[in-house]
């Protein structure tokens, strides 16, 4: 009997040894917007190098920054870059900063239900910061109505509809609604909830299509991976060039293009209201938050190899997951800041 | 002199011991002390609860101090925030339910416990049981899907038309408001209310009932005079559960009450509840104040739960010491 405790616990032993020298695990956590291709990553990256397992969390980007400041997570991911304080924050607790890797770029697109409407609709900057200032409360409404000449617009009242949990969708359109108009900006600014002048809040991409769908005359604003793979109509948006653009991969990456001159050595750009004739305004970039001190070597050589292998091999992987593509020279610069992680 | 107080002393802790020993065999004491360990952890947990919210709350605290129950803002952004509108949702939004749910499940537990076939009324049970397990998101789903519309397309203009002179009954109906959440509310707590009264009617002594029916009294009479103030204090107590699940329910709420935070007089108007805004704002909650707000409307359920469940009691003891004679 004690003789086949002790096998028993010698077998144990060897076992986790094994298991730990073979399988580093690696966690982060965040947002929920890049979930589905950070876990098509990771999957792909653990079958090239099955040392290497990534656990991540899709909790949420406040979550996500909230988890590696304190140090519970490898890694974060945010939808909205982390502002001045939150650096500052990290700084103070850690004494060595946390770096901004953008993976990949997403965009919200304004859906709405118009039951007299079949046409899709156009949206002037004006028009969407109107609607959800409650300013703009009938559908026939000439800032509306002059944007689509020959479509039959009814005189009901638009009921808005916006997200209800905090989140990155949020983030990115009252980030687009605080640059294009000075009353949102002073009133509601941005963040990844707000205090909403009118509307409805619905719980997620699918609680917002969910009341759009089922309330005549409303509008709401989705992720566009979200209305690309379900199907959901969406009007299109006039960029800073003038020019009315619907949201699809290749607007997308030329809004990041767009930014891309201009990338601060930081990575934090907002790249909404972009320039450029082909631009969709209201688009954003992802990023991984890393830190710049990594103690442990194999975590540290795995996080690097990782972050090249996403930069290469793993851009392919996103316009099938409706992910638009980092813009080169986006890319050229990650792989130069990549040294910096020490 | 000596020996004698050192037998006198070795013997008394042994005997004391040795039926301690004694007892322990029985397992009287162990049973005593691991139950009653068991029931101290009810304590313990409700303090700790408490203990946490109130710790985890303090920036609020001292930042609005009273002024967080009496604001209607909430505003993440310029981070200043008021528990008002919630509290509102979460109280009108039980009360709809309760009002709905209180005369229909007592009138289905006195049908089911004295008026049904026993057979009957035991494969309803079954049914009242299963609806019990249905997990919240499912309620939820079908209040979205299917209460939403109605309530636009049917309740709304048939309660609007004729009532709508009056404040509760005015305003436009988005279909997701006060009233749906209340009525999914309603119907998630019936079985509730139904399953708990029935156990309590069942429970009445024959005797009651037969007392009754000896004087002269009709089957309805027997029940409605004798049966149910019997069952009152049970009765009473499924409602404050009912009440209970109704003020911290979370994701069916949420899904069709609107998430607004205002105020509105009207029941069609949308709202926010407690649990609902917990659930949905606690993950992206950056901000220090903003996370401890969202655990200080933690803290006010809890309160409002606890003197809501306070009031109940004293009810029961009022009504029970004036009420039919019953006494406990």
């Amino acid at each position: 009997m004690k003789r086949l405790t002790g096998l028993l616990v010698a077998a144990l032993t060897l076992a986790a040894s094994v298991w730990a020298d073979n399988d580093l695990l690696i966690n982060g956590a965040g947002a929920t917007f890049p979930y589905p291709i950070y876990s098509k990553w990771f999957d792909e990256y653990h079958k090239k190098d099955a040392k290497i397992q990534f656990n991540y969390q899709s909790v949420g980007s406040g979550a996500g920054i909230k988890q590696v400041t304190d140090g519970t997570v490898d890694f974060g991911a945010t939808d909205g870059p982390m502002n001045d304080d939150q650096l500052k924050a990290y700084q103070d607790k850690h004494g060595f900063p946390i770096l901004h890797f953008p993976t990949v770029l997403g965009a919200v697109v304004p859906t709405y239900n118009v039951p007299s409407v079949s046409s899709a609709l156009n949206f002037t900057p004006e028009a969407l910061a109107g609607i959800y200032l409650g300013k703009i409360t009938k559908w026939n409404d000439p800032a509306i109505a002059a944007a689509n000449k020959g479509v039959n617009l009814p005189a009901t009242d638009i009921i808005v509809v916006h997200r209800s949990d905090g989140s990155g969708t949020t983030y990115c359109w009252t980030d687009y609604l605080s640059k294009i108009s000075e009353e949102w900006n002073g009133k509601v600014k941005k963040g990844t909830s707000v205090n909403w002048p009118v509307g409805l809040g619905g719980k997620g991409n699918e609680g917002v299509t969910g009341l759009v769908k089922q309330t005549p005359n409303s509008i709401g604003y989705v992720e566009l991976i979200y209305a690309a793979q379900n199907n959901i109509p969406y009007g299109a948006v006039k960029n800073a060039a003038g020019t009315f653009v619907k949201a699809d991969l290749k607007s997308v990456s030329e809004a990041a293009a767009g930014a891309a001159k201009s990338m601060p050595d930081d990575f934090r750009v907002s790249i909404t209201n972009a320039p450029g004739k082909g631009a969709y305004p209201i688009s954003t970039f992802t990023w991984l938050l890393i830190p710049e001190k990594i103690s442990d070597a194999g975590k540290r050589d795995s996080i690097k190899g990782f972050l090249k292998w996403m930069l290469a091999d793993g851009q392919s992987y996103t316009e099938q997951l409706s992910y638009a593509k980092l813009p080169k020279e986006v890319v050229e610069k990650e792989k130069k800041a990549i040294s910096g992680v020490q | 002199m000596v020996t004698t107080s050192t037998t006198y002393g070795s013997t008394g802790p042994a005997a004391r011991s040795r039926s301690f020993l004694s007892k322990l065999r029985d397992g009287d004491e162990i049973a005593r002390l691991v139950t009653f360990l068991f029931a101290m952890s009810v304590v313990l947990i409700t303090v700790l609860l408490v203990y946490q919210l109130w710790v985890n709350s303090a920036l609020p605290r001292h930042k609005f101090g009273l002024h967080f129950f009496a604001t209607e803002v909430w505003d993440p952004i310029a981070d200043e925030y008021g528990a008002l509108p919630f509290i509102y949702g979460t109280l009108v939004t039980s009360a709809v339910a309760l009002l709905l749910a209180v005369p229909l499940g007592i009138g289905a537990a006195i049908f089911l416990a004295e008026l049904a076939p026993p057979r009957i009324s035991d494969a309803l049970q079954f049914f009242i049981d299963l609806l019990a397990a249905v997990p919240s998101v499912i309620y939820g789903l079908l209040g979205a899907f299917i209460v939403v519309p109605l309530m636009r397309t049917v309740i709304y203009p048939a309660l609007n038309k004729p009532l709508g002179f009056m404040p509760i009954f005015k305003g436009p109906s988005y279909g997701v408001g006060f009233f749906t959440a209340g009525i999914v509310l309603a119907i998630m707590v019936i079985p509730y209310i139904i399953s708990v009264s029935r156990e309590v009617l069942l429970s009445v002594p024959r005797d009651q009932r037969e007392a009754a029916l000896a004087l002269g009294a009709t089957r309805w009479e027997s029940t409605w005079k004798v049966v149910v103030p019997f069952a009152k204090t049970g009765i009473m107590g499924s409602i404050f559960l009912a009440l209970a699940r109704a003020l911290g329910e979370t994701m069916a709420v949420t899904m069709v009450i609107g998430n607004t935070p205002k105020i509105a007089a009207s029941l069609f108007a949308p709202g926010y509840s407690i649990a609902a805004v917990i659930a949905n704002e606690f993950t992206e909650a950056t901000g220090d104040l903003y996370l401890q707000s969202l655990i200080a409307l933690g803290l006010v359920l809890f309160i409002l739960t606890f003197v809501i469940n306070g009031l109940a009691r004293l009810l029961i003891v009022v009504t029970t010491q004036k009420g039919s004679g019953v006494t406990r």
